[in-house]
């Protein structure tokens, strides 16, 4: 009797959540389906009034192109994840976002292929300042989706004005207990990096060594290594100083304590990021992967994403929109589309490239001495 | 059974302890703010958001379809099995197996997921197949590790057992397969029912292994919890958290409530006779 009981209930709560969550119903034998990999929480997907870029590609394909599409979204929590998902060869996708330094060795490993250009019109759309970058030079694999700055977030109501300077504000024994630094290594050894003007991809072990001297002389006055952690050590005020992405800043404004007053700056030098659209060689659709990038770079869904990720786009018809300019507000822009002489430039020199083998032994080991010691 | 002031107290310590991170999350799901840490005022806002999310809902019918039929099939498997090792004559190999079973239980999640998800890509390449892992690898994965819980559980009642009974039921006419329906499920059903009931809840509660061994469009909810981590977990996961612990809740309420008649019914009867 129990266990009928039991076993009823269960049933009719999974088919009630069947009912109302299960979006495609039956396969349609001539329904196409599109695999995408991507970052969680990285793309428009409807949730406060966004618009749902999914939803709304399987309709446009549907209405250009006459066929049923199913967008199967996955998604990932770091580049590591996805890489040995993809190079165990268990699972196969059409689309993936991957970080710059894993495009470079998904590249070296031949793990991507190269995109048709003519199949993604809309890649005019992308500013100049993005191509030859030194993932992919000749802009065969990928294409930026969003990139980012690393700045330093600090709580005005704590720190003064005079100190919120360069990466020593991290250092300053004046607000020990209350800085935050990153809890991995390569963003760790590289804030000491950028910190001294060491080249932040230097296979020199004198170079890493020093980095883990500054690491360890700053250990005694941080509060804790983080990361996700940051947004409400910094929200509540419990931290004062932390560093983490330009659009990061804007989500921890959003929600920030009535007694927090979260500012924001760029040190020089500091690190850049690009994420990138990019079709892997498991891919099983090769034109509809390109039509689904294509879609991402037109007006509505790159603005969409731009609006929901906060991260920077490098799409012309995102930071010239006039709507989107104005939703974001002038200081939301001027802090996520800084002033850059030359945005390649400075990334070239100042982005993470992939290191080798024994550098990545080396950091490995130092990190743990930091964190041991 | 006269309780001291201090052991009173301290059971109630105890219970803060266990459930002020729930009591935490509950409150904090009807803040109208993003934060966990600060709260402005309360509304309903973040359940609007969670029943809108269509992705959420299908990896939590997901989760719920994955456990219920793990934890079906590994009940069925298993208690065919704990019969089976426990008719053996020679008690060597009932050891052995009992050994080879518990393995999946004691060893770290991360080996079984990894094992599973190379044996099932290895399989996979010898189909020829582009993609080896699917909702039926999870499943077979969830059975696997399901299985040593559901023995365990069930083994003892059967020892426990008088062998006599199915013995007698056969005596008075009934086929072996009738007599195990009539005579013995009924004295192993309490481990039946637990083993099912943990297998349910290992199943909805696992991570890495469902982690390695997923498939293209099957994301179970902790996976999608654990990849939101990198910008920030939204209100609605507490939302949905709230959700499932007060349905777990009635469940149990309304089973105990039951099991209370049931329990109460047989004594009665038990009584008369």
């Amino acid at each position: 009797m129990k266990k009928i009981v039991s076993v009823t209930v269960a049933l009719c709560l999974i088919f009630s959540l069947a009912a109302c969550g299960g979006s495609s119903g039956a396969a349609d034998a001539k329904r196409l389906t599109l695999n995408v990999y991507n970052w969680g929480e990285y793309i428009s997907d409807g949730s406060e009034d966004s618009m749902n870029v999914i939803k709304e590609f399987e309709a446009w394909y549907q209405e250009n192109y006459g066929t049923a599409v199913h967008v199967n979204y996955d998604t990932y929590a770091s580049n590591e994840d996805m890489y040995a998902k993809l190079k165990s060869g268990a699972v196969s996708y059409d689309v993936v976002i991957p970080s710059d330094y894993m495009i470079a060795r998904m590249v070296d490993e031949d793990m991507l292929l190269p995109l048709n250009w003519e199949n993604i019109p809309n890649s005019e759309y992308i500013s100049d300042d993005f191509r030859s970058l030194y993932y992919d030079p000749d802009d065969v694999y990928s294409i930026p989706y969003t990139y980012g700055i690393v700045g330093i977030i600090y709580d005005a109501n704590v720190v003064d004005e005079e100190d919120a300077v360069g990466w020593d504000l991290m250092w300053n024994p004046k607000y020990a207990g209350n800085i935050l630094q990153f809890n991995n290594p390569r963003d760790a050894f590289g804030t000491a990096m950028y910190k001294r003007g060491i080249d932040v991809n230097t296979t020199d072990p004198a170079d890493w060594q020093a980095a883990l001297d500054e690491l360890t002389a700053q250990r005694p006055i941080i509060k804790s290594w983080v990361m996700d952690e940051i947004y409400n050590l910094m929200e509540s005020g419990e931290a004062a100083i932390g560093a983490y992405y330009a659009g990061d800043y804007f989500i921890m404004l959003d929600a920030q304590a009535d007694s927090v007053d979260l500012r924001f700056y760029y040190p020089e030098p500091t690190n850049y990021f690009v994420d990138a659209m990019c079709i892997p060689s498991s891919c099983q659709n090769k034109e509809l992967a390109e039509a689904f990038i294509n879609y991402m770079l037109s007006e509505e869904p790159a603005i969409a994403n731009a609006e929901y990720i906060y991260y920077a786009s490098p799409n012309r018809l995102v930071y010239e929109s006039e709507d989107y300019i104005e939703e974001m507000g002038e200081e939301a822009m001027e802090i996520l589309y800084p002033d850059l002489e030359s945005f390649q430039d400075a990334y070239n020199t100042y982005a993470y490239r992939n290191l080798d083998r024994e550098t990545l032994d080396l950091l490995s080991t130092l990190w743990e001495t930091l964190k041991v010691s | 059974m006269r309780t001291s002031m201090f052991s009173r107290l301290w059971t109630v310590i105890i219970f803060i302890y266990l459930f002020a991170p729930i009591a935490i999350l509950i409150v904090f799901s009807f803040n109208a703010a993003k934060s966990l840490s600060v709260f402005s005022a309360p509304s309903l806002k973040w359940y609007r958001e969670l029943f809108r999310d269509d992705v959420t809902l299908a990896s939590l019918k997901n989760t719920l379809l994955l456990a219920v039929s793990a934890s079906i099939v590994s009940t069925v498997m298993g208690t065919a099995a704990a019969v089976g090792i426990n008719k053996l004559r020679r008690r060597w190999l009932a050891a052995a197996l009992d050994t080879v079973t518990n393995i999946p239980m004691v060893n770290p999640d991360i080996i079984t997921g990894i094992s599973l998800m190379l044996m099932f890509v290895f399989v996979g390449r010898l189909f020829g197949l582009a993609t080896s892992l699917s909702f039926w690898t999870m499943l077979l994965a969830h059975i696997t590790f399901c299985l040593p819980y559901v023995i365990l559980q069930v083994l003892p009642k059967l020892r426990q057992m008088d062998p006599a009974l199915p013995e007698a039921a056969m005596d008075l006419g009934c086929t072996p397969l009738r007599a195990f329906f009539k005579a013995e499920l009924p004295e192993i059903m309490p481990g039946v029912i637990t083993g099912m009931i943990m297998a349910f809840t290992l199943s909805l509660d696992d991570f890495v292994i469902s982690y390695f061994t997923q498939g293209n469009g099957f994301q179970t909810l902790p996976i999608r919890i654990y990849n939101m981590t990198k910008k920030t977990v939204t209100p609605k996961m507490y939302a949905l958290a709230t959700i499932i612990f007060f349905v777990i809740l009635t469940l149990l309420l309304i089973t105990n409530l039951i099991g209370d008649e049931d329990g109460a019914k047989r004594r009665r009867s038990k009584k008369r006779v």
